[in-house]
């Protein structure tokens, strides 16, 4: 499937740049903070950086999508159409809690983790792609909706599957900057 | 009118009138379009995301295609340029020369239209 070099559309970057440079980043992440743990921390922040402005990207791209209205739609268009347009793949959405407010991403083929094996000291506490649960988290805050969101489940650790916990937890009120009444 | 007091202004009268416009209608998720006197017509086009871009036009220019070129306006150029520039902050105003020419030059080739 290839092009003449110069025909590389210059909007688009290879996904295997794209590993190579998220890699590179959670290496030297555990380089500079030693503690995965801490890398945890700091692959969320990060990825609820990226949610909060993620959302105007996708929405700009996406004018049918309006304010969903249930936790069910959240998780179809997050699914179907958020993860699809920008990492390319369709997680199944599972296991939803009989109160209907918590449900889990199933991922099986993860774009960020291509090529990548943990080292033994990260095996049981390094959760490497953490940045997703911090842009979905940013991302709804910015539709006023406060969820949790970690993984439970990663190939790269030995589990059965890449699995990510969502728990909606409240919808955020509207706030008037100081001053209005 | 210095420009911070007509944006407090602008904003204080948006939020009222939505809240207002959700109230009166049978449809709670109504929402707040335009409104229109002989002279001009003040267009707002709001993003799930709560990102609110209002434009006042004559009154030639019909309502869809002001809200069209609001729509484009969010696309191409607030998150090309604001949104994807991590340098930026999106909390105080906008504080950036490309934003600015990149805006000019949308709206400019808009009005050639």
């Amino acid at each position: 499937m290839s092009r003449g070099r110069g025909a590389v559309d210059p909007k688009r970057v290879s996904s295997e740049l794209f590993s190579l440079t998220y890699g590179c980043m959670v290496a030297q992440l555990l380089k500079d903070f030693e503690n995965p743990e801490e890398v945890n921390k700091q692959l969320e922040t990060m990825g609820y950086n990226i949610g909060v402005r993620l959302i105007d990207d996708f929405l700009a791209h996406s004018p049918s999508v309006t304010r969903c209205s249930t936790l069910e739609e959240v998780a179809e268009v997050l699914c179907k159409q958020g993860f699809k347009m920008f990492l390319g793949i369709v997680p199944e959405v599972r296991n939803w809690s009989s109160a209907k407010d918590e449900f889990s991403l199933v991922i099986t083929e993860n774009p960020l983790a291509e090529y990548v094996e943990l080292p033994p000291h990260c095996q049981d506490c390094l959760w490497y792609s953490n940045i997703i649960c911090g842009v979905i988290r940013g991302a709804l805050e910015m539709v006023q909706m406060d969820v949790k969101c970690s993984f439970v489940g990663d190939t790269l650790r030995g589990n059965d599957s890449t699995e990510i916990r969502i728990k909606f937890v409240k919808i955020l009120e509207d706030s008037l900057p100081a001053g209005e009444d | 009118m210095s420009k911070d007091e007509e944006n407090k202004l602008v904003y204080g009268m948006l939020h009222s009138l939505k809240s207002f416009v959700g109230r009166i209608s049978p449809d709670t998720s109504d929402a707040f379009q335009s409104y229109q006197t002989n002279n001009y017509r003040l267009t707002m086009y709001e993003t799930p995301s709560g990102v609110k871009f209002v434009m006042n036009t004559s009154l030639e220019l019909p309502l869809q295609a002001t809200r069209d070129i609001l729509h484009s306006l969010y696309k191409e150029v607030y998150v090309e340029y604001a949104v994807k520039n991590h340098m930026l902050s999106l909390q105080t105003p906008i504080n950036s020369d490309l934003f600015k020419d990149k805006l000019e030059a949308f709206i400019h080739s808009k009005m050639r239209e």
